[in-house]
């Protein structure tokens, strides 16, 4: 007597006892389900940056959903190899149409020159055998210094060292030369150093 | 080579980016200038200590649901008559509602058994759906065995312990179903059993457990995103078999399964 209330037959297989399964509906439902079985394994490295160039929760998650909806719907022109970054790219093109959205000032992602030309606000390193002994500091100073670093630095290094990227993945990424590549994260290192060093000398 | 030159290089170096001669160059620099080796140092610590914080955070599991539950939405577009679905539920809801107009305690039992059937409906799509993430979660690297053996001697014992339950663990490799290992998991915040198959190139997870939600009579196989859920049991045992195989040949894996173990014999 409770026919009614049982659970609605899925999608699929209520196509098919209907027999008006479609070739393309069927495709589309096979490339979602590969899409799904390349892509989500990389879900936490794309949480990760985001979560650096979003620099909170909400909108990381919001483009991070947004960077899946967009790969899935361009999944057919995806050519491999490297999905992990195919996957960070697009999240990088999401976090930037968003600054432009909501019209920055700081424009945030842009492949910012004058970053680059301004001198560093951090203090220059000294580079003296000291400052070898750098103290272990805790995750969470870490990634307070690394989200405090100005963005192609931080986008660089954090590609590096926690999305594990190599420099010519990281330059197809942030759509520069090698060369860049290796300066950024020089100066992202030698600035994240200075900050470490202070960060240091504020510690109890 | 110059410091200027070594002090950008030797990032390159520390992330093994550069080709042997370079890394030479680098070094033979290094070993001539105390400024330098001492840059090395502290950059080589830096970044062990940067690794070793692990600062990557896993990416919250609600944005995973809502990512996956995204995905599978040109599934649910072609699923346009579910209004018509619902409608004609709401109607014979309202004829049924009708013939026990007159408040009866009758019609507030059968009320109550209503809600409980649908509570029942709406826990049995969670675990459903329970089912399909765990799987997926399953075929990620490195997710997919706790314990990874052909050997259903090494399985079955894993599991002592860890569940209330000695699920049963069969090799079925000769009908075609490699048993490649076992797994501990969570449907519906208990504690199940995955017994993990191949078949070919695909993965059967088989997740056994305590009865959850509503009791299951015979087979009961359904489709969630794409993926096919075939649940039954066997003494006293909920099974669900979850695979991107055709649900054909997941049925066949069922039958077999069962097959094997009431089969007499040494097991």
């Amino acid at each position: 007597m409770l026919a009614p209330l049982q659970q609605p037959t899925s999608a699929v297989s209520w196509m098919a006892e209907r027999g008006t399964m479609a070739g393309d509906a069927n495709d589309e439902h096979d490339k979602a389900r590969r899409f799904r079985d390349a892509a989500l394994p990389h879900l936490d490295d794309v949480y990760a940056l985001a979560r650096y160039l979003m620099r909170n929760a909400a909108d990381a998650e919001d483009t991070v959903q947004e960077c899946y909806l967009r790969a899935l719907r361009h999944f057919d022109s995806y050519r491999g190899p490297a999905m992990k970054p195919w996957l960070l790219a697009i999240l990088r093109n999401v976090c930037n149409a968003e600054f432009a959205r909501r019209g920055r000032q700081e424009t945030e992602l842009a492949d910012d020159e004058e970053a680059e030309a301004t001198p560093p606000i951090w203090q220059e390193p000294q580079a003296s055998p000291e400052t070898a002994l750098l103290r272990q500091q805790d995750g969470d100073t870490i990634r307070r210094l690394v989200a405090a670093l100005p963005q192609p630095f931080r986008e660089a290094i954090v590609m590096r060292e926690i999305n594990d990227l190599s420099y010519n993945e990281i330059a197809e990424v942030a759509g520069v030369p090698v060369g860049t590549v290796m300066s950024r994260l020089a100066r992202a290192r030698a600035m994240l150093r200075s900050a470490w060093t202070v960060a240091e000398g504020a510690a109890p | 080579m110059n410091c200027a030159d070594a002090e950008i290089m030797l990032h390159a170096l520390i992330d093994g980016e550069l080709d042997a001669g370079h890394a030479r160059d680098v070094e033979a620099h290094v070993a001539t200038c105390p400024a330098c080796a001492a840059e090395l140092k502290t950059f080589r610590a830096m970044r062990a200590t940067m690794a070793a914080a692990n600062l990557k955070e896993a990416a919250p599991a609600h944005l995973r649901s809502r990512i996956e539950a995204a995905l599978a939405v040109p599934a649910a577009r072609v699923s346009a008559p579910r209004p018509s679905w619902f409608a004609s539920m709401r109607e014979s809801w309202k004829n049924f509602f009708g013939g026990f107009a007159v408040g009866t305690a009758l019609s507030a039992a059968v009320a109550a058994s209503l809600v409980i059937a649908v509570v029942r409906n709406d826990q049995n799509q969670q675990i459903a759906s329970d089912i399909v993430s765990a799987h997926l979660r399953s075929l990620q690297a490195g997710h997919l065995t706790d314990v990874e053996t052909s050997d259903q001697h090494t399985v079955k014992p894993w599991f002592n312990g860890k569940l209330d339950v000695a699920p049963p663990v069969i090799d079925l490799t000769a009908q075609g179903f490699t048993l490649i290992g076992g797994r501990l998991d969570y449907i519906n915040g208990q504690p199940v059993a995955s017994i993990v198959y191949h078949r070919r190139k695909h993965v059967i997870n088989l997740f056994v457990g305590e009865p959850l939600g509503a009791a299951v009579h015979g087979v009961k196989n359904e489709t969630v995103q794409g993926f096919n859920i075939r649940h039954w049991s066997e003494g006293g045992l909920d099974l669900w078999a979850v695979s991107d195989i055709d649900a054909g040949e997941l049925d066949e894996f069922g039958q077999k399964f069962t097959a094997a173990l009431h089969a007499p014999g040494p097991s």
